[in-house]
């Protein structure tokens, strides 16, 4: 049942050491507020599980928050590479990172088969791949009626599931519009699920009947915290902040610059700053 | 029609392997610019899907990444990332893929994913994404990447995305029904596979190249078509539609350098 709190008590009380968390979003939508609350709580030893780790993965892994990773595109979009990623991988720093990779095809069924309530995934995919010789998590399944071998992934169940969205209504069920990504099977997959929203609304009268609509009782915990997609982007809100994507390949790229960037732009702040963020952006939406 | 470069020339070739009636999945950077201008100029009705899960996107500019939210609003509809995969890319809905690669070797193979060991890489690339299963899944794969020999190597160092395996019927013996890369569109060339051997053969030079430019950036043996013919250079249609989409593009993005 969903319960209106402070982004703070909603990472602290959502979010343990040692958990299994998936913060989603398919480029849009991407709950930067979230993950900054939870470097800002020191968490540790966090499995984290994305299809797209972009660079709020790069900053949780930079501050040495993960014990492992779980993804299958890790990249700048538009930029290039995640440094800091690369940083842990090649040479690790600040700590390894196991890594566990994926396609998107797998990822995607797997978080489907993880809100649906399954074991595993069965799909047609990694045929040739090197990924399934290096992912023991990558194995194969006989169609019992068609004899076809088909590629089986184990189901992601995240102990939390993060996301952003546009709206709750004061019941608190969750409305996603745009881009939807996987953010309702990552919540549905989730033993907890945290949603931050841009604002609340008095009921979703008018709103679309096939609309992406979470019921309230399918999420513990939601924040309101407007911009708190920055320098992703909220469909209806404001626009992505392109230079922002850029100018994080220079901060990540040296250690120092990166801590130092961590403390002044997250440790030192507070969930309040995104609104101020994204002020510039909402024109451009 | 004089006055292109070859990155132009790369573009417009693409371009032009599209058909009006095509179900094309859109890769990031390159292919995307292709996609784009094949829309613009004769392939008006193609439905551009991107992994985001935008169906039928018609975007005014080029996008940053695969989810802008221009492809939404141009979109046919929008769907989710698990749709996206198992009902049109899995369900055999989609006909080419258009992928971009930083490693290639002679028979369509690509390396998205790491330079060196695995385990203990030299480099870390982003990985695979959506590509693997749109390598064996969709109809047929094009191709399209600036040749370097650092990037159209020998021996690729990991197989992110299945092309003809080892060659002659590689994708039969692992149960692929699709036909696999059928098409490679370089900034100096065009390469088809041999129909036997699958190994990508030049057929087609873009104007002014040479075939010892082609084999300076290649990292194996350029075999070159009997038939070898020239590319036709860009009309002043093919060229104004390009650079007025990029130009649109950079004006959209503050400048900023499409990927």
């Amino acid at each position: 049942m969903a319960t209106f709190m402070s982004l703070a008590e909603a990472v602290s009380s959502n979010l343990f050491d040692g958990d299994t968390a998936a913060f989603e979003g398919f480029t849009h939508l991407i709950p930067h507020a979230a993950a900054h609350e939870a470097i800002r709580q020191g968490r540790r030893d966090l499995t984290l599980v994305r299809m797209t780790p972009d660079i709020v993965y790069d900053q949780m892994i930079g501050m040495g928050m993960a014990r492992k990773l779980v993804f299958s595109y890790a990249g700048n979009p538009g930029v290039g590479l995640l440094r800091r990623l690369r940083d842990a991988v090649e040479n690790g720093w600040p700590h390894p990172v196991e890594i566990e990779e994926h396609s998107h095809a797998a990822m995607a069924n797997a978080y489907e088969a993880g809100a649906a309530g399954l074991p595993c995934a069965v799909f047609r995919g990694y045929k040739g791949a090197s990924l399934a010789r290096v992912n023991p998590n990558i194995r194969s399944v006989t169609c019992p009626f068609t004899g076809e071998e088909l590629a089986a992934v184990p189901s992601i169940r995240p102990d939390v599931t993060f996301i952003h969205a546009q709206k709750a209504n004061r019941r608190g069920d969750v409305l996603i519009e745009g881009i939807i990504g996987i953010q309702k099977e990552a919540v549905l997959a989730a033993r907890r699920a945290v949603v931050t929203v841009e604002e609340v609304v008095e009921d979703f009268a008018g709103v679309h009947p096939n609309a992406c609509v979470l019921p309230h009782w399918t999420v513990k915990a939601i924040a309101v915290v407007p911009g708190g997609a920055h320098p992703s982007y909220a469909h209806g809100y404001y626009a992505r902040d392109n230079r922002s994507y850029l100018e994080w390949d220079a901060i990540a790229a040296d250690r120092e610059a990166f801590t130092a960037w961590m403390k002044q732009n997250v440790l030192d702040k507070d969930a309040d700053v995104f609104a101020g963020r994204v002020a510039a952006l909402r024109a451009a939406r | 029609m004089t006055g292109f470069t070859s990155d132009e020339m790369m573009t417009i070739a693409a371009a032009r392997a599209l058909k009006n009636d095509d179900v094309c999945f859109v890769g990031i950077g390159a292919p995307s610019a292709a996609c784009n201008v094949a829309r613009l100029t004769h392939a008006p009705d193609i439905t551009l899907i991107y992994e985001s899960g935008t169906i039928g996107t018609a975007p005014e500019v080029l996008p940053l990444s695969i989810g802008d939210g221009e492809l939404c609003e141009t979109a046919v509809t929008t769907v989710s990332v698990p749709e996206m995969f198992r009902y049109w890319l899995q369900g055999g809905r989609i006909s080419v893929g258009f992928l971009g690669a930083a490693q290639l070797d002679r028979f369509g193979n690509i390396n998205t994913t790491v330079i060196g060991d695995y385990h203990q890489p030299k480099v870390r690339l982003p990985g695979g994404g959506g590509a693997p299963e749109i390598a064996s899944s969709c109809g047929e794969i094009f191709i399209t990447m600036k040749q370097s020999k650092r990037g159209l190597v020998d021996k690729i160092d990991f197989f992110t995305s299945f092309g003809h395996g080892e060659g002659g019927h590689a994708r039969e013996r692992l149960g692929l029904r699709t036909k696999g890369p059928t098409l490679l569109i370089t900034d100096l060339a065009i390469w088809k596979p041999d129909p036997e051997t699958k190994e990508f053969t030049v057929t087609s030079l873009h104007p002014g190249v040479t075939r010892e430019a082609v084999q300076e950036t290649c990292g194996w043996q350029v075999r070159f078509a009997a038939g070898l013919t020239e590319t036709p250079a860009p009309t002043a249609l093919e060229l104004d539609t390009l650079r007025a989409l990029k130009a649109r593009t950079a004006a959209a993005h503050g400048g900023q350098e499409v990927a």
